[in-house]
Formats: C-alpha cells, structure tokens, sequence
C-alpha cells in the first residue's frame, strides 16, 4: 500500500509540472465545453421564449361590428390591425401574405348575436403557410373561447345550467413540456462532462504507462522490490486523480455558466446548488478508475505514447454510444440499464439537473457497477504489467 | 554474489541465452563480453528478474531470482541499456523516489539521495529538472538510482554506451571504489579495452552460450595471444561458425 501511494505521490508531483497534462485537465474541458454549451443553451432558449411570447398579428375588417369580440383577442395578445378590404382583396391579401390571417365580421354578425342566432364571423388563412399554422390556432382558440363563453351566458339568460354543455370534459396535459425540448441538451452535457472526465486523466494514463517505457524509465522501475500491479495501481490512481480534478472544475464551471442562462424554462433545476453540483460530481466519479484502468490496458498493448494516444480515443468516444443509443431508443432508466457504466451516469446527471428525486436503488446500481467493473478492468491492467511483452 | 546456472531463454522461435552459467563474486568487478546479439542483456535482464527464464536458475547472494524475486531484487542495484530518468523531476527526486520505492524511510530518502549526490559529484544539477540534463548528467542520475539504497550487488547493461572520455573515467573511478567496499559488480559490455580496464573477471558469451571465462590474463594465456581484443575475437571465431 505504501509503494502504491509512493507511486501516486511521484506521478501527481510529476504531472503537475507537464504543460500537456495540465492543458488536458484543467483547461480543455473546464472553460471550454461548459461556457460552448451554456452558449447554445442560451440560444435554445431565447428562440422557444421567443416562440411562446410573440404576439399574432391579425388583420379585422369592420372591428367596429364586435367590439367585444375584439376586446377579448386584444386580451389574448393577438394584435388587432384594421383592415378594409372586401372578400376577393382578403383572399389576395392572404395569398400574397400581405396578412397572415384576416378576420371579417360582416354586417349582419350584431343582429344574429343579439337575436340569439350563430353569427358568422369570416377567418382567411392559408393552410400552406406552416409558420402560420401556431397563430391560426392561437386565433381560433380565443375565438372558441369567446363563442362558448357567450353560449354559457345565453344558457344562464334562459335559466339552464351551462355545464349541460360540457359533455367532456377534456384536459389537455402538455407533456412536450420545456423539459423534454431540453432532453437533447441535457443528454449532450452529461456526454460532455464524461468525456471531459476522462481527457483529464488521458495524458497521464498513457505517459505512465507508454510513455514510461518510451522513455526507458520502465525497466529500472521493474527493478525495485515492488509487486508489479502496486506500481500500476499507483499509475492508475494518479489518472484517477487528474479525472476527478478535471471533473470537478468542468461540473462546476458548468453549473456556473447554467446560473446565468436562466434555465426554468427547460426544465432544470436552475439553481444548481452546491448539493446538486457534489452529487453530481459524486456519480461521474464513479466511472473515474474504469476509465483510467481500460486507458492503462490500452496502453500496456501499445509499443509508443502515439500509437496508445491513436486507440484511447476510442475510450473518450466509448461513454458517447451508450448515450446516442438512449436518446435514439428514448430509453428511460430502469435498475438493468443502471448497471450500464456511462449509461447509468447519464442518467443520473439528467435527473440531477431536471431536480426529479433520485432513486437510491438507481445511485447505488449505478455507483456500485461502475467501480466494480473499474476495480476489475484495474486487476486485468495489473495482470497484463506481468508479460515480457511490456518491456518492448 | 551472483550466480547463474544453465540460463535459457526463448523469444518464439528464437533462442536468445542457451545454457549460461556464471559467477560474480563479491569485491570482483566482473565483465560480461561478447558482440551485438550475443544474449548479453537477456542475460541480465533474468538475473535482476525482470525475465523469467525459461530454465536455470540465478541467485543472488544464494536468493532464487525465478522464486523470491522481491528478495532478490532488494540486493540489487540494476542501471538497465539506455535507462531513463524522469524529464520533470529533479535530479535529487528521481533518486528520491527510488529509495522511498525500496522502503527507506522519508528521513532516509532525503539523507541517501544527498550522500549519491556527492558521491557523484552531482550537487550543480541536482536540484534541476531533468529535461535538460546531458548523456553524462542523466548516467549519473539513474546510477545514483540504481545505487541509492546500497545494494551488495551492481548490475549494469552497457553503462558506458554513448558516454565520452571524462564520463566514462567518473564511471570506472566509481566502479573502483564500490569494488573496495567489497560489493560484486556485474557489467556488460561490447567494446574490449572497457573490459580489460576495470574487470577481475571475464565472461564471454556469444550465440546465447558461454564460450570463455576467467581473468583478463588467463584469457591471453589460452588463446595464445599478448592482444585482448584478439584473443576476444578468437574465442568467437568457433561460436560464428556453429
């Protein structure tokens, strides 16, 4: 234990001198990627604020025939214009997208409603024009509004219950909810967060390992009384370390960033509080010394830092495909995919920043998998630092 | 001491060290000889025990290399061909590290790693980082390594190789003095006058087989020839042919 710690002291102390090491941990990921992705967040949600804030501008031939009427849409944040035009000039207007929709009241719309009858009200629109489409229903959803309110009003004068009217009653639950519009961003944070992880430990895994041998240090290490997979699990350690470094500032850094995007209207727990930030950081360690051992195996196969540095990046891109497939597949969290490292840390993050309770079934699955799998990826990388081969 | 017996060794198809045995006595500064290819540093790289062999056995001062490595290694000292030391750590914390990796305690670590330094006249760089060192600053680094915990036994692959005249001078000087303390000395080498100059004894090896051993003088002696490097030649000539 102790010549594993030696190990670790030295390779941190090591480390922490090498430029490359320290750009690959601390700088790439953490100002990085969170300040890239809080931009694009940033940008998604002004355009769907946007989407939901505008007003519908609507052209009104002969408003002064239902002043009520107007009354009620200018309430609805539909912009009212007065227009004159006649049946043909409408049509053409709409055609030509002069207006996008115009509304006609002809002159006969007061007497029908105070006599009690349907009045007609005209609505010109073009069904082709597919950005019109969220106004027209805007439009027509206060019109409804209004009809049926006049109706209950009509049923009351005549002494009938309006609910008579209400046969069902349907309710609409939304679950397009800003949340699941944010599930591609949330799915690509915690891809990012992960592969920044594990690019914080990368250099240091395969300098100690590859680069160690390249630099003909390897062998006068081999001599001293040291059982081989002590000197590797110190090396892996040391990765370890640099992951959770690079980990730290990258999930802080990012819930910094999400503060000032302002991010309710996703669906996030916006105020990313220091607990919120710990646990997260706490799951994506999880998968730390995995990630660090399988670089090591990898590294132990290869004859030159290069040549490692060629098949590592599968490793980066490895925690990627388990989450493309997720939101391919829209699979949701259950305990078997928990046990899924990268996966499970996937959705832990994502429930993390959504603020929905966690399970402790899930956490545990998905914490106890992964350092399982990373203590035995680790026995392998120990066993693999016995062949001759290594020596080159 | 250092003793191998009927050391063989396969890469694949290929025999590297076919049946060697020698002995290394202590306050004896020991050669082993012979040409590029010859098995020279299979044959050490087995007696400090980072290649298992595949028959025979080494001891070190009577410790099975193949069955108590650990032991074995921790009587020690070892500068393998083209050892490297540690670019971004000083002088003083690559020889640091080792002692600490062979159990010294910090206190000393500290006082070892000073005592090498001025044994190798090293105090003017020792506190650099070793990226910028010479061939003959990184030599003395990774021997003051090899050395830090005062191991009986030396062993050394070729320590001269690339090395200039003042260096390798620093070098035999050193060799001299650890062989008065009493320790057994162990190195490889190619070049024939680098052998005559420092060693007690000689080991020829060629074709992964020991075909001489015995002083410098015995060796003229039963060649028949006043000239070292000829009489080298000779006893290769029969090895060549098979």
């Amino acid at each position: 234990m102790r010549s594993v710690l030696t190990v670790l002291r030295k390779e941190l102390r090591e480390n922490l001198r090498d430029r490359r090491t320290l750009v690959s941990a601390l700088l790439f990921g953490t100002l990085l990627m969170p300040l890239l992705v809080a931009l694009l967040v940033n940008l998604t949600v002004h355009r769907s604020q946007d989407q939901d804030n505008k007003s519908v501008t609507l052209a009104v031939v002969h408003a002064e025939r239902a002043p009520n009427l107007l009354a009620d849409l200018r309430q609805y944040r539909i912009d009212v214009i007065a227009a004159n035009l006649d049946d043909y000039a409408a049509r053409e207007a709409v055609r030509r997208q002069r207006h996008r929709i115009v509304l006609s009241i002809p002159d006969n719309y007061a007497s029908q409603l105070s006599s009690g009858q349907p009045a007609p009200v005209l609505l010109y629109s073009d069904s082709s024009d597919a950005a019109g489409g969220s106004d027209l229903g805007r439009v027509r959803a206060v019109l409804a509004h209004y009809a049926s309110g006049m109706a209950r009003l009509r049923l009351m004068a005549r002494g009938v219950d309006p609910t008579v009217l209400s046969a069902i009653a349907v309710q609409d639950i939304d679950v397009a909810t800003p949340t699941s519009r944010s599930v591609l961003i949330l799915g690509t944070l915690t891809a990012i967060i992960l592969m920044t992880m594990l690019m914080g430990g990368l250099h240091i895994a395969l300098d100690t390992t590859a680069g160690e041998r390249e630099r003909g240090s390897l062998e006068p290490l081999l001599t001293v009384p040291v059982r081989r997979e002590q000197l590797i699990y110190g090396k892996i350690l040391a990765a370890c370390v640099f992951m959770l470094i690079s980990l730290t500032l990258s999930v802080c850094a990012m819930a910094l960033a999400l503060r000032h995007a302002g991010l309710d209207r996703l669906g996030m727990n916006q105020d990313m509080s220091v607990a919120t930030v710990l646990k997260m950081i706490a799951c994506c360690a999880a998968l730390a010394p995995l990630g660090a051992s399988l670089m090591t195996i990898v590294a132990a196969f290869t004859r030159s830092y290069r040549e490692a540095q060629t098949y590592v990046g599968l490793i980066l891109a490895l925690p990627t495909f388990p989450l493309i497939f997720a939101s391919a597949l829209g699979l949701q969290p259950t305990a078997w995919l928990m046990t899924v490292p990268a996966l499970s840390q996937h959705f832990m993050v994502m429930g993390l920043l959504r603020a929905e309770p966690v399970s402790a079934l899930y956490a545990t699955l998905s914490v106890s998998v992964s350092l399982l799998l990373g203590a035995l990826a680790a026995l392998a990388a120990g066993r693999l630092y016995h062949r001759e081969k290594l020596l080159g | 001491m250092i003793e191998a017996r009927h050391l063989h060794k396969r890469f694949g198809a290929i025999t590297a060290v076919e049946d060697v045995s020698l002995t290394a006595p202590d306050g004896r500064i020991t050669g082993l000889l012979g040409p590029n290819g010859a098995g020279k540093s299979t044959t050490l790289r087995m007696l400090y025990t980072v290649l298992q062999p595949d028959g025979g056995d080494a001891f070190i001062d009577g410790i099975s290399a193949a069955e108590r490595s650990l032991e074995a290694r921790r009587r020690m000292g070892v500068l393998p061909h083209g050892a490297g030391v540690y670019p971004h750590l000083t002088a003083r914390e690559n020889i640091e590290y080792f002692a600490e990796l062979h159990g010294l305690s910090r206190q000393d670590c500290e006082q070892r790693a000073a005592q090498m330094i001025e044994l190798l006249e090293m105090a003017d760089f020792a506190d650099r980082q070793a990226k910028g060192f010479s061939q003959g600053q990184r030599l003395k680094t990774a021997l003051a390594r090899a050395l830090v915990h005062g191991p009986q036994n030396i062993l050394l692959d070729e320590p001269t190789n690339g090395l200039d005249v003042m260096a390798v001078r620093t070098l035999r000087a050193l060799l001299l003095k650890l062989k008065a303390t009493g320790r057994c000395i162990l190195f490889s080498s190619h070049v024939m006058q680098e052998v005559g100059a420092v060693c007690d004894e000689v080991v020829v090896i060629a074709a992964g087989k020991v075909v001489a051993c015995g002083t410098p003088e015995q060796l003229r002696e039963r060649a028949g020839t006043p000239d070292l490097e000829e009489a080298f030649v000779r006893f290769l000539e029969p090895a060549g042919r098979a």
